[in-house]
């Protein structure tokens, strides 16, 4: 091997520390980017009335986006209640039932490729079971396909979380006669609460930007959400979608650019919060 | 006693029965994820058999659909992210996991906010601002100024007609996206790394960059390959911020500058248009990515196993 001088391999060194500081920067612009971009723009938009009126229809003015986040906030709840309880009990028959064996290891990877099916597919799959037989786009489909996005994502975590719990809690627990299930739900699952706290948080918050399954399953309406099961419901990705892509207008594009602003805050604060507020030592960074 | 005791068994057992039900919910899932694709494009399965897949017309008017263009632009917006995401995220992984703790974890923690921005705003960002610059300054300066679309190896990538949307724009904006994901799997594995090998390192005289190339990504090579796939995944399967900036041709693309359509934007772009065999081919489109997706998560999972590293999606 050809020896390299003391010199070049500190150059060599310097070069690549630079390039590392470099990456971080610019990731950190691109963020930094995406939400002054958002900012800015969105804040043309926003008004009293833009969070009070409902959306128009193209080219009609006074348009708001109310019935759009009133429509999102109501698919994303419903997602999170038909979710959150069977994602988090399947979560516990991941970690707390090792005696199931091959099953457990086989359910572990069926979540984790769960994990990493393409939210358009959902869609898709949403769409054929449910908008089909009932025969009309709802607010409940995007639900359920929000759900199905859910599901193995909090189950995962509970399972990750409910990991970290020390054995000496469980077998504590036990000797003290409780049974297991008890013993799961009371001592298990509350020394891990904070941690399955942030991952349904955060699991929420990721399903609450999902566009490509709401474009067959919620689809748009400039009505109030007032027919959730029924009727095409209002929701603030698919109006950010129709409103930059299939629209000539600028005020459109600035309403987008608003709603825009209004579901990355939202987000970013959630994240942010759960972040800062359930920060636990051994999960930090 | 004995009455108490079958009473608090039976409710174990209920309790039981349920985790498995709900546990098993997912594997039902995914199996019906594979059935239900498969029956509903089985039309265009029947009609164009094994020459769907490379078949490159996509034509609704005489009715002949091919998976090529769809597969082609998917596989090179894939690609074009993955070089660029690449080597950026390890750097970036690199030097945050030797950053000193508190700026070390404020920066990971923006890093990791990258991939909590929803995709559709990215291709909103990517819309109105980098296409413009796309078309403007970058995709000029690589065909013009630097005379790349005459190389002849290079023209495939520098083409020289441009306008700043297609598989270019849209590969850039999935390496920013994607970024995120590969660069906490890379942070886990890097952190996993014992203390002890890269002392020792430190300790026979290797610089900074040697350590991190002969040791800690030796070590952590297989943690590293299962982060790339999971990046992989997140790219192919990426719908909306691709749709805004792709241009949605269903045409083969010749330079990376052309407008070009992936699976995942064309299935968003024509489904709630399409009928028929149009419908049905959409779905094989949707299967084939399916198909794709599922092989890039056993390949992640197997990388990944091994080191018991995290998916980077919960943090």
């Amino acid at each position: 091997m050809k020896k390299k001088t003391l010199f070049w391999r500190k150059l060599n060194d310097r070069f690549h520390t630079l390039f590392s500081a470099a990456s971080v920067f610019i990731a950190v612009t691109g963020m930094i980017l995406v939400l002054y971009t958002v900012v800015i723009r969105g804040m043309d938009a926003v008004s009293l009335d833009f969070f009070l009126n409902s959306s128009r229809p193209y080219g009609v003015e006074g348009g708001g986006i109310a019935n759009a986040i009133l429509g999102s906030v109501m698919i994303t709840v419903f997602a999170a209640v038909l979710a959150i309880p069977p994602a988090v009990l399947a979560g516990i028959f991941l970690s707390e039932y090792p005696d199931a064996g091959r099953a457990v290891a086989v359910l572990r990877f069926a979540a984790n490729v769960m994990m990493g099916v393409p939210s358009v597919l959902v869609g898709l799959f949403v769409y054929v079971i449910i908008v089909v037989p009932s025969g009309h786009f709802s607010g409940f489909a995007a639900s359920v396909s929000l759900a199905v996005i859910m599901f193995p994502l909090i189950m995962r975590t509970t399972e990750d979380m409910l990991g970290m719990v020390p054995n000496s809690l469980r077998e504590s627990s036990l000797a003290l006669g409780m049974t297991k299930m008890r013993s799961i739900l009371c001592i298990v699952c509350r020394s891990a609460r904070n941690g399955l706290l942030t991952g349904i948080l955060l699991a929420v918050a990721r399903v609450s930007g999902e566009t490509a399954p709401l474009l067959f399953t919620a689809m748009f309406a400039d009505a109030w959400p007032s027919d959730f099961f029924t009727r095409p419901t209002a929701n603030m990705p698919v109006l950010i979608t129709e409103y930059t892509t299939n629209s000539p207008f600028a005020e459109m594009h600035t309403a987008g650019w608003g709603a825009s602003l209004v579901i990355t805050a939202a987000v970013l604060a959630v994240n942010i919060v759960t972040r800062i507020v359930f920060r636990e030592k051994n999960n930090a960074g | 006693m004995n009455a108490v005791w079958a009473k608090k068994n039976l409710t174990d057992s209920v309790f039981r029965m349920l985790c498995v039900c709900c546990a098993g919910f997912t594997g039902l899932l995914m199996l019906a994820f594979f059935v239900q694709l498969y029956v509903e494009s089985y039309g265009a399965w029947e009609k164009f058999g094994i020459n769907f897949i490379i078949s490159s017309e996509w034509d609704p008017s005489r009715d002949v659909y091919g998976a090529l263009p769809g597969i082609v632009g998917t596989l090179s917006t894939t690609a074009i992210a993955l070089v660029i995401a690449l080597p950026l995220s390890f750097a970036a992984a690199m030097y945050l996991s030797d950053a000193a703790p508190l700026p070390g974890a404020v920066l990971s923690h923006a890093v990791d906010l990258l991939a909590a921005i929803p995709s559709v705003i990215y291709g909103m960002w990517g819309l109105f601002l980098v296409t413009p610059v796309m078309q403007d300054y970058v995709q000029p300066f690589f065909s013009e100024t630097l005379g790349l679309s005459q190389v002849p190896g290079l023209r495939l990538i520098f083409g020289p007609d441009y306008n700043g949307f297609g598989i270019f724009t849209a590969g850039v904006i999935l390496a920013l996206m994607i970024m995120p994901y590969i660069c906490a799997v890379m942070r886990d594995v890097f952190r996993m790394t014992p203390p002890m090998l890269r002392e020792s390192a430190y300790g026979i005289g290797c610089t900074r960059w040697e350590t991190a190339r002969d040791v800690v990504l030796r070590y952590g090579i297989r943690g590293i390959l299962g982060g790339v796939f999971i990046g992989l995944g997140r790219a192919l399967g990426e719908t909306m911020a691709v749709l805004f900036v792709i241009g949605n041709v269903m045409e083969m693309p010749e330079t990376s500058y052309s407008g070009a359509t992936t699976i995942a934007s064309a299935i968003a772009n024509n489904f709630s248009e399409a009928t028929g065999m149009q419908r049905s081919a959409l779905f094989a489109l949707g299967f084939i990515l399916l198909a794709m997706s599922f092989g890039i998560q056993v390949l992640a999972q197997y990388y990944l196993h091994a080191t018991g590293a995290k998916r980077g999606e919960s943090r």
